[in-house]
């Protein structure tokens, strides 16, 4: 008992709360910046006549609610953390990619592609071809704009958005023309769809949930991301190309290829996204023909998810699952409240503006600290910095 | 098809490629401004969006095109302002920030479209304004002078902002800004100041731009109905290396191409849709890939301004 309390008054003790208490207040700035926006959502909520409490209510309900409710926000949870894992490896390497979407559409044709050529082969050969198909068509679709900002400067930003909507047209082009079902070739709705893959090929799923196996795959590989951006010397260069370019490159490191590999690797995990929702979830690819039929604009919300998880890979995964749940609150809101989903977006919008703004406090406290400790090897006597230096 | 066919062709893909440049010029005009005092405002797309909504939703429930317009600009006015308060003084990352602006836009134009309209509707957007005498001259006529008022003063806005931005004092100041905030700053250029107007200006022409569309080129509303349009904006600054003029020259290659792509589907060219329309994109990035070489931008594009104190 002594003991425990001689150890809690250490662990109280004001230094150690000054050296907690900032880190405490950083973890915690994107979750205010988070309410922020929900407070300018509930405001904007009023306006269009709903009630924000009840509102909110009908949200959390409906993502939270039911076992096959949480199993949803899982479900929904999935491609954000998947795309959100690619987005923390690319702006780790300071390079923006706002291309996730077509990086999840290639990457979902490609695997499409091995399921429909395979019919019939077992199933443990086929999947993990397809993941890999998805892998590397999101990875080629990722390393085009990569390339282009390493070797000719060109703003990857932009250049990403274009490959969006390169992607949706040769997605709608493939969908309604060449990999278009033929069952819907006989029909007049002509659905974009492809034929439906083996049943053998699903990937597992939690019965009576829709809940499948991806989710557990994209836990798992944010792991992976972790050890790989902090324990691998790849993550370790593409980190310290995001920090200074100019340092990186007087440290021998080849600055160009690793402005690839961050988005090549970001696209692969957008493409593996894609390929999941197709093997998880509706066993076919198909689209309704707007940009974000197929995709359901995960590849823009992984990047909000990323944001709100600090860009690290083990905090996007609870920010995923807190995206999720908007997701699927969104449906339950359009449903009881006539508030169209579209609000989740407008709020999602404002969740990276509140974000990012918020940085500014964490560089300004950070800013602080440097000042402190720079103050403080000053005024140690001269001797002692002999010392360190011999 | 002979001859006369044509040329009645070309002549009528030329005019509509000069009318179709309208949304680019305003939604480019602005950005340069923006740029050129270091701000990259990368949510022309959304603000475009809820311009295009604001104005067509005005103009449908007042019956007036100008009020419309002026809609568009109290909203584009109000999406600027929030743009320049996170750059300027949150100094939030822009390339990120912009981002976030244009899920807003996308977002709420959708919203508000579907709770207070719910269905596609049209208005009768701005009358072809046919320029006395000079609409008779033939070709000529067709080519530039039987417009509407939009696509006017989105013309005459090209010189006049040049004149600013290169014979004011005010536009020595934007450029000032953009350049080297610290020693505008010294000589006692408010760079705060200075980028609020430009970053205002720039959401005001992109809400405009959105008008454009939704109220004199295509005269409805459709959710997301830019399609990219106000990032091609954004790129075709860079194209125009930060001078209005060739803004102007790359808004009119992009309108010229996209005018012959739907041309040559009204033709029925065996070339699939999807494939034409894919074309202003791949053209962008090509654009992006030749123009970057050559020209500098402003030195501190993106670059937040903090005073040492």
């Amino acid at each position: 008992m002594q003991k425990w309390r001689s150890g809690l008054k250490l662990a109280l003790s004001p230094e150690r709360v000054k050296e907690i208490l900032p880190r405490i207040l950083d973890a915690l700035l994107p979750v205010l910046a988070v309410l922020a926006a929900l407070v300018i959502g509930a405001i904007m909520l009023l306006i269009l006549g709903a009630n924000p409490i009840e509102a909110f209510g009908a949200l959390v309900e409906g993502a939270f609610g039911s076992t096959n409710a949480l199993a949803e926000t899982a479900v929904k949870a999935t491609p954000l953390l998947l795309v959100g894992l690619g987005i923390c490896i690319a702006f780790r390497g300071n390079v923006t990619n706002i291309g996730g979407e077509g990086q999840m559409m290639i990457g979902a044709i490609l695997a499409t592609a091995v399921g429909l050529v395979l019919p019939g082969w077992p199933a443990w050969v086929v999947i993990p071809l397809a993941m890999l198909g998805g892998f590397v068509g999101g990875a080629f679709w990722g390393a085009i704009p990569g390339a282009l900002k390493a070797y000719l400067n060109v703003n990857e930003i932009l250049s990403t958005v274009m490959m969006n909507a390169i992607a949706v047209q040769v997605m709608n082009f493939l969908l309604n023309g060449p990999m278009i079902d033929p069952e819907q070739l006989e029909r007049a709705s002509r659905i974009p769809q492809t034929a439906p893959l083996d049943n053998a090929f699903r990937l597992a799923r939690w019965v009576p949930t829709r809940l499948h196996a991806g989710a557990a795959i994209a836990v798992v590989l944010a792991f992976f991301v972790y050890i790989l951006l902090w324990r691998t010397t790849l993550g370790y260069r593409i980190r310290a190309v995001g920090l200074n370019r100019d340092a990186a490159r007087y440290a021998g490191i080849n600055v160009p290829r690793h402005i690839v590999m961050a988005l090549l690797l970001s696209g692969a995990f957008a493409g593996l996204a894609g390929a999941v929702q197709v093997y998880g979830l509706n066993y076919r690819m198909i689209t309704d023909g707007s940009a974000t039929g197929f995709t359901g604009s995960a590849g823009f919300n992984g990047i909000v998810a990323a944001l709100f998880g600090q860009l690290h890979p083990i905090g996007t995964i609870p920010a995923s699952f807190f995206f999720g749940a908007l997701l699927v609150g969104a449906q339950k809101l359009q449903r009881v409240m006539q508030v169209p989903s579209a609000f989740v977006i407008a709020l999602n919008g404002l969740v990276v503006v509140f974000v990012v703004s918020s940085e500014l406090w964490r560089l300004r406290r950070q800013r602080q600290r440097m000042a402190r400790a720079a103050s403080e090897i000053e005024e140690t006597p001269p001797s002692a910095g002999e010392k360190g230096v011999a | 098809m002979n001859d006369s066919n044509f040329f009645n062709l070309v002549v009528g893909i030329l005019a509509s490629g000069i009318r179709l440049a309208t949304p680019y010029l305003y939604a480019s005009i602005g950005e340069t401004f923006g740029q050129r005092s270091g701000i990259l405002n990368l949510g022309v797309e959304g603000q475009m969006l809820l311009g295009a909504f604001a104005a067509f939703y005005v103009t449908l429930r007042t019956g007036s095109l100008w009020l419309g317009v002026l809609a568009a600009i109290i909203v584009g006015a109000f999406m600027g302002l929030s743009m320049a308060f996170v750059s300027v003084n949150l100094q939030a990352k822009q390339g990120i920030s912009g981002i976030g602006f244009y899920l807003f836009g996308l977002g709420m134009s959708d919203l508000l479209f579907k709770k207070l309209m719910g269905t596609v509707e049209t208005v009768s957007g701005f009358p072809s304004l046919d320029i006395p005498w000079l609409s008779d001259i033939p070709v000529l006529g067709e080519l530039f002078f039987r417009h509407n008022a939009m696509v006017y003063i989105a013309y005459a806005l090209v010189p006049i902002s040049w004149f600013v931005m290169n014979k004011t004092t005010f536009g020595l100041k934007i450029r000032a800004v953009g350049e080297n905030p610290e020693a505008a700053d010294s000589l006692g250029v408010n760079v705060a100041l200075v980028r609020y107007v430009t970053v205002i200006l720039g959401g005001i022409l992109s809400g405009v731009a959105g008008a454009s569309l939704s109220i004199a080129l295509l005269n409805v509303f459709q959710q997301g109905m830019t399609a990219g349009l106000g990032f091609i904006a954004v790129a075709l600054v860079y194209f125009g290396g930060w001078r209005m003029w060739r803004v102007l020259l790359g808004a009119l290659l992009f309108s010229m191409v996209n005018a012959l792509q739907l041309r040559l589907q009204v033709e029925g060219i065996p070339i699939p849709s999807h494939i034409m329309v894919m074309l202003p994109y791949i053209l962008t990035i090509l654009v992006l890939v030749l123009t970057v070489q050559r020209v500098r931008g402003p030195s501190a594009l993106t670059k937040p301004f903090q005073r040492e104190g």
